[in-house]
C-alpha cells in the first residue's frame, strides 16, 4: 500500500507516466477484438437467458439431503410436459424452472406430497409470456433514455466531446459485460438486466473523476506553447490513476461481498445476478475511462485547429525534450497531424478556448 | 475511536470562533437533525424497517393490461381497475396488503402485495374481471336482515323472487367482509343475490336487461341550478338505449324497492337509484346527494366497469416466510461485510484518516436507517432484497467520493500546501467532481425508477436516496470533519499514521509542513 502511495506521488508530479494516450490503437484494437468477440458469440450461442424472459413457472422446495434425481423424478410423477431445469441451490434448496404450465397447482400440490412440505412453503414463480418482451422493452428505453439524458448533462457540465467520449466507454462497458454474459454463458434474469443499467451510472463516476482533472490541466493551454493537449490529457490521467484504482476497488469490495454471501449462502437469485453483472461492469468501466474514454477525447480535441496549432508550437519549442510524458505527447501529436487531411470538417465554433463553466 | 473524539472537541473549542465556528456548527447541526428526526420516527412509532414480501413471505401477483378490440387502456381504466381489484384483496382482510398502479402512461402495470401465506387464494381473486350490469331490484333489505320481507314470515314473496333465492338472501351477511369480495362469476341471464359494496346493504336482483358494454359515455356533472348538486350523466349506445328504455319503463310506477335499479360492478351493487320516468333518449342521470368525487367515481365505475380490461398474469411471485428470513439474512450479512471491507480498506490505505471515512459512513448508514424508518411510515416505502442491494451498492459509490476529496487533498499537499489550507482549497475542487458524479447517479437512479417494474424499483429508489444522503454527509459532515483534524497537530504535522506523512504521499523534498499549519 505504501509503495502505492509513493507512486501516487511519482505519477502526480509527472516523474512516472504511463502513455496511456499514445498508444491508444493498442488498447482500441484489444477492446475491439472484445467486441467482436462478444458480437459472435452472441449471434451464434446468445444470452442464456432466465425464465423472466421466456415465460414459464419456478417451484423451489428447501428440504435438508434434497437431491437432484428426487426433484426429477417428482416432476415426472407431476406429469409437468415438456424441458425442466432441475438445480440444487444454496443450502438444501431444490430449485425445478418449467415451461409454462396449464395445470400449475396440480404439479405445486403434487411436488408438496412429494416432498411432504406444505404447499405455502414452496417458493413459486409464475412467468406469464408477454413478460419478457415487456421487461426487454423497459430495459431498452431506460438505456435509450440514459444516454440521452446524461449526454446532454456531460455536455452542459464539460463540453459535448468529453460527453461523446464517455458515452462510448460506457456503451463499450454494456458492450463487454454482456458479451462475457454470453460467452460464459451466465444466466441472465431481470436482476442482470438492472446490473447492466447500473453498469451505466457507474462506469460514468470513474470517466467523470477523470474528465474533471483533464479539464483543469487544459483549462488554459492554448494560451502556452509547453505541452500539448494529448500531453496534458495523459498527465491528468496518470494524475487521477490512483484514485481511479481508489475508487474502484471500493465500490468492487461491497459488490465482491453481495456476490460471495449471494451466491454462497443463497446459491442463486437477486443478489447473485445483480452483484455479479455490476462486477464485471465496474472492472470494465474502471478500463474503459483509462484507456478508452480519455484517448478518443484526446483524439477528438487534438483535431481542432487549435489544438493542432498547439502541437506545432510544440514541438517547435522543445524539439529536444525526452522525459516521458513529452514523448507520448509528440508522437500523438504527429497522427493528428498525419491525420489532419481527412478531418477539415472538424473547423468552427469550437477552435476557440473551451467555455468554463461553474 | 474515543480517543480520536475526546481529542477533537477540545481542539476545536480551543480555536478562535471564527475559523474553527463553521465545522462544528455544521457537524452539531447534522446531530441535532439526526437525534430530531429519531425522535420524530419513535414518536410515530415507526421503530421497524418494514419488509417487502422478498424478506418475510408473501405473494404478488404483477398484471400487464391486454388491450383488446373496443378497449382502451388509458389511466382513468386502470385506476378503476385497482379499485377494483382492491376491493376484492382488502376482503380477504389481510394487513398491509396492497393494490397500486406502477409504470407510467398506458404502459403500465397493477401489482397487487399480500404478506403470509395466502398465495392461491390471491392469484385466483385477482385473475378474474370486472362485469358492469343494471338489474332491477327486486327486494332491499339491511346487511344482516334475516328475511325477505323483514316482520312478517308468512307474507307472500315479491314477485320474481323464488323461496330458494329468498333462502340464499336470508343466509347471506354482508356485514362479513368475505362476502365484499364481488369477482361473482353469475350469469346476467338469472336473478342474484347481492351486497352493497360498502357492506351497507343487501339486494335481490332480476336477472340483467342492460350490460355494462351497452354503455358509450358516462360523466360527472354539476347542476347549475344548484337544485340537485353532483349528478353522473350517461349515453347509451342503440341496443343499450332500447333495452335501457324498456328497463326504465317497466320499473316506474312499481312500489319502492322494486322501482330502482341497481348498478351492479364485479357483483356488488355500486348504486342503486330510483327511476322517476321511463328513460328513452338513451342517455340518462343519476341524481342523488353526490359530492364531486362520489359523482365521478361512480362516472368511472360506469364508464370503465363497462370496458372491463382483461390482464395478463405477467410474474408470479410467492415467497415462503423461510426463504425470505434467509434472504433478509443474506441481504445483511452482504451489508456488513461490504462495510467491514471498505473500513479495512480505508484503514489500510489512509491510515487514520480513514477514521474520517468510517465515521461518516456511520452517519451514512444512520440516515439511511432513519431514511427507511421515516419513509416506511410516510410514504410507505418497504426495504426490499434488491433495495438492500441498492443500499450496499451506495456504499461503494459513497465512500467514493471521500477517496476523490482524500486524494484532491493529497494532491494539494504534494503542491506544497499545508495540510490546513489543502482541506479548502483541495475541497473546492473535489466538491465539483463529486457533484457531478453523484448527478450521473442520480440520473442513472431516476431513469432506473421510472422504466422499471417490481423489486427493481425498489433498488433504483434506495441507489438513489443514498446517492442523495452521500451528498449530505460529505457537505455537512466529511468535509467539516477533515476541516478539524487538519489543524490537530498530529495530521498537520504528518504524522507516519496520519496518511498524510512525507513517505505515504511520495514526497522528496521535505517541506516544513508544520510550522505552516500553526501559523
Amino acid at each position: 500500500m505504501r509503495s502505492l502511495s509513493g507512486i501516487g506521488g511519482r505519477l502526480y508530479r509527472g516523474e512516472t507516466s504511463i502513455d496511456f494516450i499514445g498508444k491508444r490503437r493498442r488498447w482500441y484494437a484489444f477492446s475491439g477484438v472484445i467486441i467482436a468477440m462478444s458480437a459472435i458469440v452472441l449471434g451464434t450461442q446468445g444470452l442464456n437467458l432466465g425464465i423472466e424472459f421466456k415465460g414459464g413457472s419456478e417451484f423451489s422446495i428447501s428440504k435438508p439431503g434434497v437431491t437432484v434425481e428426487q426433484g426429477r423424478a417428482a416432476i415426472e410423477k407431476a406429469g409437468v410436459p415438456g424441458e425442466s431445469v432441475v438445480q440444487i441451490v444454496g443450502n438444501d434448496r431444490l430449485r425445478i424452472q418449467t415451461g409454462a404450465l396449464e395445470s400449475f397447482n396440480t404439479v405445486k400440490e403434487s411436488l408438496a406430497q412429494t416432498f411432504g412440505v406444505n404447499v405455502n412453503d414452496i417458493d413459486t414463480q409464475i412467468i406469464g409470456p408477454s413478460w419478457g418482451a415487456e421487461i426487454t422493452k423497459k430495459a431498452l428505453y431506460g438505456l435509450i433514455g440514459f444516454i440521452i439524458v446524461v449526454m446532454i448533462f456531460l455536455a452542459m457540465i464539460f463540453e459535448p466531446k468529453m460527453a461523446f467520449a464517455a458515452i462510448v466507454a460506457t456503451v463499450h462497458d454494456v458492450v463487454v459485460t454482456v458479451g462475457i454474459y454470453a460467452l460464459v454463458g451466465f444466466d441472465v434474469t431481470p436482476a442482470t438486466v438492472i446490473g447492466f443499467l447500473t453498469i451505466l451510472g457507474y462506469s460514468l463516476y470513474d470517466t467523470v473523476v477523470v474528465f474533471d482533472k483533464v479539464r483543469e490541466n487544459t483549462k488554459s493551454i492554448t494560451s502556452t506553447s509547453k505541452v500539448t493537449y494529448s500531453a496534458a490529457a495523459n498527465l491528468a490521467v496518470n494524475q487521477t490513476l490512483v484514485r481511479s484504482f481508489n475508487t474502484s476497488v471500493i465500490a468492487l469490495l461491497p459488490v465482491g461481498s453481495i456476490l460471495f454471501v449471494g451466491s454462497g449462502l443463497l446459491g442463486a437469485g437477486t443478489l447473485k445476478d445483480l452483484s455479479l453483472a455490476l462486477f464485471i461492469g465496474l472492472a470494465t468501466g474502471t478500463y474503459s475511462s483509462i484507456f478508452i474514454a480519455t484517448p478518443l477525447l484526446a483524439q477528438l480535441r487534438e483535431r481542432e485547429p487549435a489544438m493542432r496549432a498547439l502541437a506545432k508550437r510544440v514541438a517547435q519549442h522543445a524539439p529536444g525534450a525526452v522525459t516521458a510524458e513529452a514523448k507520448g505527447a509528440t508522437s500523438v501529436a504527429a497522427n493528428a497531424v498525419s491525420a489532419e487531411g481527412k478531418n477539415s470538417w472538424a473547423r468552427g465554433p469550437r477552435n476557440q478556448p473551451k467555455r468554463k463553466r461553474r | 475511536m474515543s480517543a480520536f473524539n475526546n481529542s477533537q472537541n477540545p481542539s476545536a473549542s480551543s480555536k478562535s470562533a471564527k475559523t474553527s465556528g463553521k465545522p462544528v456548527k455544521s457537524i452539531a447541526i447534522l446531530g441535532i437533525a439526526l437525534i430530531a428526526f429519531g425522535a420524530v420516527a419513535f414518536v410515530q412509532g415507526a421503530t421497524k424497517v418494514k419488509l417487502g414480501l422478498d424478506l418475510r413471505g408473501g405473494t404478488s401477483v404483477t398484471l400487464t393490461p391486454r388491450a383488446s378490440e373496443g378497449t382502451k387502456i388509458t389511466p382513468e381504466s386502470i385506476s378503476q381497475a385497482v379499485e377494483i381489484i382492491r376491493q376484492r384483496v382488502n376482503s380477504i382482510g389481510v394487513a398491509e396488503s396492497e393494490v397500486a398502479a406502477q409504470g407510467s402512461g398506458t404502459n403500465r402495470q397493477i401489482v397487487i402485495s399480500v404478506p403470509g401465506e395466502t398465495g392461491e387464494e390471491i392469484v385466483q381473486l385477482v385473475g378474474q374481471t370486472a362485469e358492469l350490469r343494471f338489474r332491477q331490484v327486486l327486494v332491499e333489505a339491511a346487511p344482516n336482515a334475516t328475511s325477505v320481507t323483514g316482520d312478517t314470515q308468512t307474507a307472500t314473496l315479491p314477485n320474481g323472487v323464488t323461496p330458494e333465492l329468498s333462502a340464499k338472501f336470508s343466509a347471506l351477511d354482508c356485514t362479513n367482509q368475505i362476502n365484499l369480495k364481488g369477482g361473482s362469476t353469475e350469469s346476467p341471464d338469472v336473478a342474484v343475490v347481492s351486497c352493497d359494496r360498502g357492506g351497507t346493504g343487501k339486494y335481490i336482483l332480476a336477472p340483467a336487461q342492460v350490460l355494462g358494454n351497452m354503455i358509450s359515455e358516462a360523466s360527472a356533472a354539476i347542476d347549475q341550478t344548484g337544485a340537485s348538486g353532483w349528478f353522473v350523466s350517461l349515453d347509451f349506445n342503440g341496443e343499450g338505449a332500447t333495452k335501457f328504455g324498456a328497463l326504465t319503463q317497466s320499473v316506474t310506477g312499481l312500489a319502492a324497492p322494486q322501482n330502482q335499479v341497481a348498478i351492479v360492478l364485479d357483483g356488488l351493487v355500486v348504486s342503486a337509484p330510483r327511476i322517476n320516468e321511463a328513460i328513452t333518449g338513451g342517455s340518462a342521470q343519476i341524481t342523488g346527494s353526490f359530492s364531486q368525487q362520489e359523482a365521478s367515481n361512480l362516472a368511472n365505475v360506469l364508464k370503465y366497469g363497462a370496458l372491463p380490461l382483461a390482464f395478463d398474469q405477467g410474474e408470479v411471485l410467492q415467497v415462503s416466510p423461510t426463504l425470505g428470513s434467509d434472504q433478509l439474512r443474506a441481504g445483511l450479512l452482504a451489508g456488513l461485510l461490504g462495510f467491514a471491507l471498505v473500513f479495512l480498506y480505508s484503514f489500510i490505505y489512509y491510515k487514520l484518516l480513514g477514521i474520517v471515512t468510517v465515521l461518516s459512513l456511520l452517519v451514512a448508514a444512520a440516515i439511511t436507517y432513519l431514511s427507511f424508518l421515516l419513509l416506511g411510515e410516510w410514504l410507505g416505502f418497504t426495504l426490499t432484497l434488491a433495495g438492500i442491494a441498492g443500499a450496499i451498492v451506495a456504499v461503494g459509490i459513497t465512500a467514493d467520493s471521500f477517496i476523490v476529496y482524500f486524494e484532491r487533498l493529497r494532491d494539494e499537499v504534494r503542491e506544497g500546501r499545508s495540510i490546513r489550507s489543502a482541506a479548502e482549497t483541495g475541497w473546492v475542487k473535489a466538491r465539483h467532481t463529486i457533484l457531478v458524479a453523484d448527478m450521473v447517479s442520480l440520473i442513472a437512479a431516476a431513469l432506473l425508477y421510472f422504466f422499471a417494474v417490481g423489486g427493481v424499483r425498489g433498488f433504483a429508489f434506495t441507489l438513489g436516496l443514498t446517492t442523495l444522503i452521500d451528498l449530505l454527509v460529505i457537505f455537512t459532515f466529511t468535509k467539516p470533519l477533515v476541516s478539524l483534524v487538519s489543524r490537530m497537530n498530529f495530521f498537520a504535522s504528518g504524522h507516519k499514521w496520519s496518511g498524510f506523512s512525507q513517505k505515504s504521499l511520495g514526497m522528496k523534498i521535505k517541506t516544513d509542513v508544520t510550522e505552516n499549519s500553526k501559523g
